[in-house]
């Protein structure tokens, strides 16, 4: 098992015949993951690499029956892009792209709960989702992930950022540990899909047995979710959160990312999840060999 | 992008939003020319991006033109928590006879905008929130429904506004609300929001946040970049397109991710070192960035190492290694560097590296975060 996606995920990329679309996209599908279209307005009937261009996402769904779609298209047009994927009946979209307007992504978050209750976005501005060995959409290099083995203990990975996120992937490979799913929410102010959605998956899954969670300073998602696993996340945890050294008031990069009003701190964050019982390391190597300990434990 | 007072009044009138008539001034006789177009007695402000002004003595009443000039005199050139005042705002004094609180944010949590909206204006809100939080009425906003005038002068009523400043405070909602969504902010604020005498309601101060993400359809934004409150460093790697905040230490980080520069800078800080600043350059980095980041960081003079930490998921390796090669032929950099690179095309990129003849007093690789930021403390500290 797996979380959101698995090896029957069929999947279309939105700007397969961009740089980053088509770089990734064929990546993702050397992988194993099912590529079964792009869409591109304007360039139905080519292909990339042998990967069918649709003029639109209906068209491509029509054709394919994809479920999935990779939105990999410049800012100006990914929210666009993304309720066409809803519209068009796809359940899952990945949007990596960075820099959407916070109000773009606000209006198109509420459309999506408001209009299509069963489309779940996760991103923007994320790295996407892998279930190692199965399915892996965005920009994980899969050579990092180890998949998960049939007796256990896997752990799955739910991360805020990118780079982390492999980090906490390339932890586990060194120590051997399988990953059920790693997904990667995002570090903008509105993320389709948050930590809660993640842990409650993972939680219900039964090829994961134990969970990394990897947040940043700003905003409070990782104190709800602390309370979220106090009250139903009976698998064990570790976690790492970064920007402890970062400055008040300073945008650290990620648009949600940063301190203010003494609000938003990586302290307040680490004793949330440590109250929630949750192991908390200060770095993510530590976080990593926690989460060893965890699995030796659980054998 | 923080807009100074004047800036976020004159964004505010763009949405017809009233504000007092006023203009900017550099020099003490251009503070006299803004007075006696805007009219006596006139206020002359203080622009910093800094709380407290008024207690700094950065706001000052003036009747007639010799007060202005001693006033302005004064002002200009201020020292207000190490914010030189380069620049005042003199606008035509306002009576008063109440004063409000109004602001609309994005709510993370909730996922929709906030109003906040309290008949306790003229403090800071955080102290009206601690005192008197049944002061202050919050009302969540569905993006895709908007605002309408009737749900703002509900609000305003909540907040117990009188009923003569009801229709005004509505009005001026509907029109910040405007403001907050089709101007991209991340914040629009007005404390004071005031009642006049005559009954007219009217912004008294701006405080205006830009989202620029959202600069590429708003070119007016042009003019407000220019006078972004940056120091040396962070205004070069401005120019490179470049997400750099300059800090205190002295050992120099690149990064790929901003979880990642960020985690760098802790783990920099565990093992007993100080980090010169943040530089995260992001996805899709190529040689060219890399150089840009290289020269920024060579810029800070307090930086006595430099430690390069990339995990690839979209930049690849052979790229930053490309860029560190051409960057060491490009710039002379004062400072080593220590490199730690995994993740997407890192073997090719460590073979580059280890294939350029690079010295390694110049260069070092090394396997973990945790060893790379040790060794980049202790070439610091040399």
């Amino acid at each position: 098992m797996s979380i959101f996606v698995n090896e029957n995920t069929k999947v279309i990329v939105q700007g397969l015949t961009g740089g980053q679309g088509k770089y990734h996209g064929l990546r993702n599908r050397d992988y194993g993951t099912n590529v079964v279209g792009g869409v591109t307005p304007g360039k139905g009937g080519q292909d990339v690499d042998g990967i069918p261009i649709f003029d639109s996402v209906a068209d491509a769904v029509a054709a394919t029956g994809a479920t999935a779609s990779f939105v990999a298209v410049p800012p100006k047009a990914a929210p666009a892009a993304i309720l066409e994927a809803a519209a068009a009946g796809v359940e899952f979209i990945v949007c990596i792209t960075e820099g959407i307007p916070a109000q773009d992504e606000a209006r198109v978050f509420n459309t999506l709960v408001a209009k299509y209750p069963n489309t779940r976005l996760l991103g923007p501005n994320c790295p996407g989702i892998i279930s190692p060995g199965k399915c892996n959409i965005g920009i994980t290099a899969g050579e990092i992930a180890l998949p998960p083995t049939a007796t256990g203990p896997n752990v799955g990975i739910v991360s805020r950022s990118g780079t982390l996120t492999y980090q906490a992937l390339y932890e586990l490979k060194q120590k051997g540990i399988g990953v059920s799913t790693c997904v990667g929410i995002g570090g903008d102010p509105v993320p389709g899909t948050n930590f809660i959605d993640c842990l409650r998956e993972f939680e219900a899954d039964p090829e994961t047995h134990a969970i990394i969670m990897i947040g940043e300073i700003g905003g409070s998602a990782e104190e709800e979710a602390a309370e979220f696993i106090s009250a139903h996340v009976s698998k064990p945890m570790s976690a790492y959160i970064a920007g402890v050294t970062a400055p008040a008031g300073k945008k650290m990069g990620h648009a949600g990312a940063i301190v203010s009003g003494g609000k938003g701190t990586a302290q307040g964050k680490m004793d949330a999840l440590a109250a929630a019982g949750v192991r908390v390391g200060l770095n993510p190597t530590e976080a990593g060999e926690l989460m060893a300990e965890i699995v030796s434990g659980l054998g | 992008m923080d807009l100074f007072e004047y800036q976020g009044k004159q964004y505010f009138a763009r949405f017809d939003i009233p504000v007092s008539p006023g203009d900017k001034a550099d020099t003490v006789d251009e503070a006299v020319a803004a007075a006696e177009g805007a009219g006596y007695p006139v206020v002359v402000k203080a622009q910093v991006q800094v709380g407290g002004r008024g207690k700094a003595g950065g706001i000052k009443l003036a009747n007639n033109a010799d007060e202005v000039r001693t006033h302005a005199g004064n002002i200009l050139g201020m020292d207000i928590k190490g914010h030189v005042v380069k620049r005042v705002w003199v606008e035509h004094a306002s009576d008063i006879d109440e004063e409000y609180y109004a602001s609309f944010t994005l709510d993370r949590a909730a996922k929709k905008h906030l109003l906040m909206l309290s008949a306790q204006g003229g403090v800071e809100i955080e102290a009206v929130a601690e005192k008197d939080p049944d002061a202050i009425v919050k009302l969540h906003i569905d993006p895709v429904v908007g605002l309408d005038s009737a749900t703002a002068r509900q609000a305003a009523i909540d907040a117990k506004i009188p009923e003569r400043a009801l229709d005004g405070t509505a009005d001026i909602l509907v029109k910040l609300y405007r403001c907050f969504t089709e101007g991209d902010c991340d914040l629009a604020e007005i404390n004071p929001l005031i009642l006049k005498p005559t009954g007219e309601v009217h912004a008294l101060d701006a405080k205006v946040t830009l989202d620029g993400n959202a600069s590429f359809r708003h070119p007016e934004w042009a003019e407000y970049a220019a006078t972004e409150e940056l120091d040396s460093r962070e205004q070069l790697a401005k120019t490179h397109g470049l997400q750099y905040i300059g800090l205190e230490g002295t050992v120099g980080i690149i990064a790929n991710g901003a979880g990642l520069a960020m985690s760098t800078l802790d783990v920099v800080n565990q093992v007993g070192g100080t980090a010169a600043n943040f530089l995260d350059i992001g996805g899709g980095a190529n040689a060219d960035v890399m150089a840009a980041a290289l020269e920024v960081i060579n810029f800070d003079q307090n930086v006595t190492s430099i430690f390069i930490n990339i995990f690839g998921g979209i930049t690849r390796g052979e790229e930053v290694a490309k860029g560190i090669v051409e960057a060491l032929g490009r710039v002379d950099l004062r400072a080593p560097i220590v490199i730690r690179l995994d993740g997407t095309n890192a073997e090719e990129g460590r073979k580059i590296l280890a294939e350029a003849g690079i010295p390694e007093s110049k260069l070092r690789s090394e396997a973990t975060m945790l060893e790379a930021a040790r060794t980049a403390v202790a070439l610091a500290k040399n």
